[in-house]
């Protein structure tokens, strides 16, 4: 009779955790829900509970008293203006990037040969990754009163066009760089990416099968791009503008690099907590995004939009 | 034919800024973003390393980058293999969880960390840079490396088991070499998602300054443009290189590397 060797301490431990895979399930995820869970969630949490104090405007200190104060000065016509100003903002950069991004999916996915749609792809998830910054830096050299833009203009003779443009009220200004046409087409160019990506990915899921099926029944390529391929890749349009919405909503850079002296939400709270020191303020602010995009996200995944993500 | 043409269209427009700042690196125009530039040197290059600010940002960052993406390594690894074949109560929640640094705004998540920081009297410090930027980066590790065992055979583990090795031999000679390449490309898009990263580090950072820190500031208060453009060309060069190598690391499944940015 052989007897066999005392297992290793390794062993054992390995051997009680196949045992109990509800102890292995529990010591792979505590290290990760802790660091969300406390940290993150905590933050959130912390956030959440200081937009009901409010500042006391004689001492300028945080009163810690459970109140709707703060809320109520949300409702002020200045601050109404900063967030309408960044609704239309995200609302317009939202519907410029769709339409810019749908020609540049659908050429990826129907027409494009395997290795133009890998290059293709990889042309367009570059800008997405490389250097938020400084592709902002990148467009205040473009649009700058001495850069490239006036100096095509001038080349093109057209130089009487951009003043034109520029002396538009409201979205013209002194440059492109100090007007909310620049604004503008910087959110534009920053976030076009996160839309042209989940075009691709609903387009992908059109199946052939179908397009030639509405072609057989006789229907001309328009009438199949209208009521066949458009309402499926639809879901797909709706999960980039979630990314082109919200992220517009949130910037504070952009604005603030690019762009009038009129504050957008994101400049809003990063001068009400630093400047200002009105972190329940600043707190309730937030608040009005995180309230925005939760019930653009319940309308979108009644859109099937997360099945594009 | 209208449609490539929409496509270049867009494909220059999305191009064509990163081509510029390249081109404005060599300028020999020192004050202005006068266009076309002048004449073309590279002695920029030299003067913008020769700055101690630039350095000390540039070290900051690097370190800051290397910490967090070995953090978001080992905690995306533990909750994708958590995730990967158990079925539990709240495991939507958890997916949800970890997408939401990234899905809210980064104001948020930032002002949230910085109040929390005062709340508990911490003071900034590298490692509070540090929480902050593995806090986001967790996702992406966590999207490659579940991307990856989605399409590996169960049966390899357990063969594994059935020839007599523990969980942790199995993990070191089995999993460990099959998520490999995808657990490095996670790695990388962290890497450079660290490196790039502004918004929560103004919330984090205190005193210190990152290279993105840096750049923020030359662009609201700018002192020498040169400088800022060779550094500019530098964060594009230091976020490309891993993002391509994520890329090829990651090419059959070419989802992986773009998703949950």
């Amino acid at each position: 009779m052989t007897t066999l060797a005392a297992p290793s301490p390794l062993q054992r431990i390995s051997t009680a955790l196949y045992l109990r895979p509800r102890i292995l399930l529990f010591l792979l995820l505590a290290p990760p829900l802790i660091w969300l869970g406390v940290i993150y969630l905590g933050s959130l949490f912390a956030l959440l509970l200081q937009s009901f104090f409010y500042i006391d405007e004689f001492a300028g200190t945080i009163v810690h008293d459970f109140s709707l104060r703060t809320y109520g000065e949300l409702f002020t016509r200045a601050n109404f203006d900063i967030f309408l100003r960044t609704a239309v903002m995200a609302a317009v950069v939202t519907v410029a990037a769709a339409i810019v991004a749908f020609p540049i999916a659908y050429y990826m996915v129907r027409y494009a040969s395997l290795k133009t749609k890998a290059l293709l792809y990889l042309a367009v998830m570059l800008p997405l990754w490389s250097s938020y910054l400084v592709r902002v830096y990148a467009w205040k050299l473009i649009l700058a009163k001495e850069g490239i833009v006036t100096w095509i203009a001038e080349q093109t003779h057209l130089a009487w066009l951009l003043d034109s443009i520029l002396a538009i009220p409201v979205i013209g200004g002194p440059s492109l760089s100090i007007s909310y046409i620049g604004t503008f087409l910087v959110f534009l160019y920053i976030w076009l990416p996160f839309m042209i990506l989940p075009i691709v990915a609903a387009l992908e899921r059109v199946p052939a099968s179908l397009v030639e099926a509405s072609a057989d029944l006789g229907a001309h390529p328009g009438a199949t791009f209208r009521r066949v391929i458009l309402p499926l890749a639809l879901p797909g349009v709706v999960a980039g503008s979630i990314f082109t919405f919200s992220l517009t909503l949130g910037d504070y850079i952009i604005p603030g690099i690019i762009g009038n002296s009129r504050p957008f939400i994101g400049q809003a709270v990063y001068q009400l907590q630093g400047t200002a020191g009105n972190i329940p303020l600043a707190a309730a602010f937030t608040v009005v995004p995180i309230a925005v995009m939760s019930v653009y996200l319940m309308i979108a995944k009644r859109a099937g939009a997360f099945d594009a993500l | 034919m209208p449609l490539r043409i929409a496509t270049i269209g867009g494909l220059l427009f999305l191009h064509v800024p990163l081509f510029i700042i390249i081109l404005y690196a060599f300028s020999a125009e020192e004050r202005s973003f006068v266009f076309p530039p002048p004449g073309f040197t590279t002695r920029w290059f030299a003067v913008a390393l020769e700055r101690e600010d630039v350095r000390r940002a540039l070290l900051l960052s690097l370190q800051v980058a290397v910490v967090a993406t070995a953090a978001a390594m080992v905690l995306g690894t533990l909750a994708a293999a958590a995730v990967w074949r158990t079925r539990f109560f709240g495991r939507e929640a958890i997916s949800l969880l970890l997408i939401l640094p990234i899905a809210l705004p980064g104001i948020i998540t930032g002002i949230a960390l910085r109040s929390a920081l005062n709340l508990m009297d911490i003071p900034f410090s590298f490692w509070t840079i540090v929480i902050g930027h593995a806090t986001f980066c967790i996702v992406v590790v966590y999207n490659n490396v579940l991307a990856r065992l989605r399409r590996s055979a169960p049966a390899l583990i357990e063969a594994s088991m059935d020839l007599g090795a523990n969980g942790f031999q199995t993990f070191r000679y089995i999993v460990l070499p099959h998520i490999a390449t995808a657990l490095l490309a996670g790695g990388m898009l962290a890497f450079a998602l660290s490196f790039d990263e502004v918004i929560v580090t103004t919330f984090t950072a205190g005193q210190q300054s990152t290279l993105p820190i840096w750049m923020l500031s030359e662009l609201i208060r700018p002192r020498q443009r040169p400088v800022t453009n060779v550094v500019a060309v530098f964060v594009i060069a230091v976020t490309l290189i891993p993002i391509l190598a994520a890329f090829y690391l990651t090419r059959d499944t070419h989802e992986a590397a773009g998703g949950g940015r």
